[in-house]
């Protein structure tokens, strides 16, 4: 099972605050992922390329034109915090 | 967790005596490109909007919305890659970076990893890592308590700049000095200007730089522990920055100490040096395939379209001024180098169908003369010198219608308000004298004036005919040729 200082820093990482009775289940389920990966890395794949995507198309970029943008008020309105003309956030390093 | 240092402690150890430590820097280079549009949305690109009026559910991050690659910026790059003599990967992908800050509404950024655009390159004597492509990070207004990033308690984002399309150019730590790194910056950024793919004005952020840092002893082959100092936004900052974190770390390691890998800050106020992440939140972005974008496949259609838009390189451009023009490789490097200057030169060259003087001349006095009467950095083109002005002066000093100190007396004038020459020339009585009686009368007074230099000279001392002429060139402004004057200085004393 991996350590609990493990499942920690990848909490933190994704922002994320476990109390103390989540990090033992916590620990136990990610562990169950890594085994399920583990499985898998025992199969001889040394003749097959990475796959990073399941599909290969080409020619799928966009030309260069401009669309509409969202009206200022819009964009803002689902924001939990907003000042006049911008999304309000804590300062990162308060 | 902070360690501060002072800029002007310690100098530079490069070059110094054995034993001596060595610095090591490699540069990674950020380029907003001049796309019409961002690097994954159709938003157009943001000069001076109001705060968030340039945004849509792509560069918003909102759920469900999905990136596209801006086929420009594809191009671009290509460009980039073709300048540097890159490998163009013939299949690409984007990876996500992963790290929380409030500039990055997805939580990640859109960049490219292990299959980068393109791969390996030089430029000049420095060799290039790689190219990639990515998108730029959301604007952070700082407010409340100070206004700056530290002990303020709010920030506003503006997510007008968030989704611009940057080239990351990351070279290999071939350079050794802060000097050597700014003057390859310099030439990077002429290239990228020449190229038309960004606007590089280091004051708005089109081009920023980072650093990474090591020492070792002089000599040696293995690296030592470097570290990031992060966006130096002046060619001047740059080379102060790694000159303060050399002098930083050299202290640590002559004191006894250890480098720790970390990326830092440099304030060019204080000239101090602060540790901007933590480290262990620094390095850990947990790679991954962008499944949301498709590979980019690099088709020769492609490169082909790259090739033809590629202009004159300024290395290539110092070949032709070197062999076609006939300048000095000295000069025909810093007319290239500093693509304005060359501008400038080759307008003022063409100004004149026949001119007197040589072109080499005419480029002395472009990058000596003029360059030192302007601003540091100033663009000749945007003075009040105009190139057809500077070419007519040069010929009117060749022609010995003008001395040489009175060509840079006008060239004063000219920088001050403008005009013509010519009309410089007539309305300050600028004109050089001919070798005349009256030109003949004021050195008969210059030597009656200096008697013991004139005696020097007439028993063989040659240096001694200083104050003489300075007395000639006083009495006379500046207008009487050398030359003439040093030839009535010798009849007049007979030998």
């Amino acid at each position: 099972m991996i350590a609990r200082d493990e499942v920690l820093h990848v909490a933190r990482l994704a922002r994320l605050a476990l109390s103390d009775e989540e990090i033992e289940p916590m620990a136990r389920e990610l562990s169950a992922v890594l085994d399920h990966i583990a499985k898998i890395g025992e199969l001889d794949l040394d003749e097959v390329a990475p796959t990073s995507h399941v599909v290969e198309v080409t020619g799928a970029l966009r030309p260069d034109e401009p669309r509409p943008c969202l009206p200022r008020e819009v964009a803002l309105a689902q924001a939990p915090a907003t000042s006049d003309d911008g999304f309000l956030v804590p300062s990162p390093q308060a | 967790m902070s360690d501060t240092a002072n800029a002007s402690s310690t100098e530079t150890p490069a070059g110094g005596p054995p034993g001596a430590l060595e610095a090591v820097i490699g540069l990674e280079i950020h380029v907003q490109l001049a796309t019409r549009t961002k690097m994954f949305c159709g938003c157009e690109l943001s000069f001076g909007e109001p705060p968030n009026t340039r945004t849509c559910p792509v560069c918003l991050g909102l759920p469900g919305s999905l990136p596209v690659a801006n086929a420009r910026a594809v191009h671009f790059g290509l460009m980039i890659g073709l300048a540097l003599g890159s490998e163009l990967a013939p299949r690409s992908i984007f990876h996500r970076k992963n790290y929380f800050y409030p500039d990055l509404p997805k939580g990640y950024q859109i960049s490219q990893y292990d299959e980068p655009l393109c791969l390996g390159g030089s430029l000049g004597e420095v060799r290039i890592h790689r190219v990639h492509l990515e998108e730029d990070a959301a604007k952070l207004i700082h407010v409340g308590a100070s206004g700056r990033i530290h002990g303020s308690d709010a920030s506003i984002v503006d997510f007008n700049r968030g989704g611009t399309p940057l080239a990351e150019i990351v070279t290999e730590p071939d350079l050794r000095t802060p000097e050597q790194a700014s003057e390859w910056l310099r030439l990077l950024r002429t290239t990228l200007r020449q190229l038309g793919v960004s606007d590089v004005n280091m004051e708005e952020g089109s081009l920023r730089c980072d650093a990474n840092i090591s020492l070792r002893p002089a000599g040696a082959s293995e690296l030592g522990v470097k570290t990031e100092l992060k966006n130096m936004n002046s060619f001047r900052f740059i080379e102060r920055g790694i000159r303060a974190e050399i002098a930083r770390q050299e202290k640590l390691i002559l004191g006894g100490g250890t480098v720790v890998q970390e990326t830092l800050h440099f304030d060019p106020g204080s000239g101090a040096i602060t540790s901007l992440r933590s480290k262990e939140e620094a390095h850990d972005y947990r790679y991954f395939p962008e499944p949301d974008l498709l590979p980019v496949r690099i088709e020769q259609a492609m490169i082909d379209a790259a090739s033809a838009d590629m202009t004159e390189l300024p290395a290539a451009r110092a070949e032709r001024l070197r062999v076609e023009v006939g300048l000095s490789a000295e000069s025909a490097r810093l007319l290239a180098f500093r693509g304005e200057l060359g501008d400038y030169f080759e307008a003022a060259l063409a100004a004149t169908a026949d001119p007197a003087a040589p072109a080499q001349v005419l480029a002395n006095w472009v990058t000596g003369e003029l360059v030192s009467r302007l601003g540091e950095g100033e663009d000749p083109a945007s003075s009040r010198v105009r190139p057809e002005a500077i070419s007519a002066l040069v010929g009117l000093v060749a022609e010995k219608h003008v001395s040489v100190g009175a060509g840079r007396q006008v060239l004063d004038r000219l920088v001050a308000d403008g005009g013509d020459p010519e009309a410089i020339v007539a309305a300050e009585g600028l004109a050089a004298m001919d070798g005349g009686d009256e030109l003949a009368g004021i050195v008969a007074a210059a030597l009656e004036a200096n008697a013991d230099a004139a005696t020097r000279v007439r028993e063989g001392n040659p240096k001694a005919v200083g104050p003489i002429v300075g007395y000639v060139m006083r009495e006379t402004k500046g207008r009487a040729d050398g030359t003439e004057v040093s030839r009535l200085i010798h009849e007049q004393l007979g030998i």
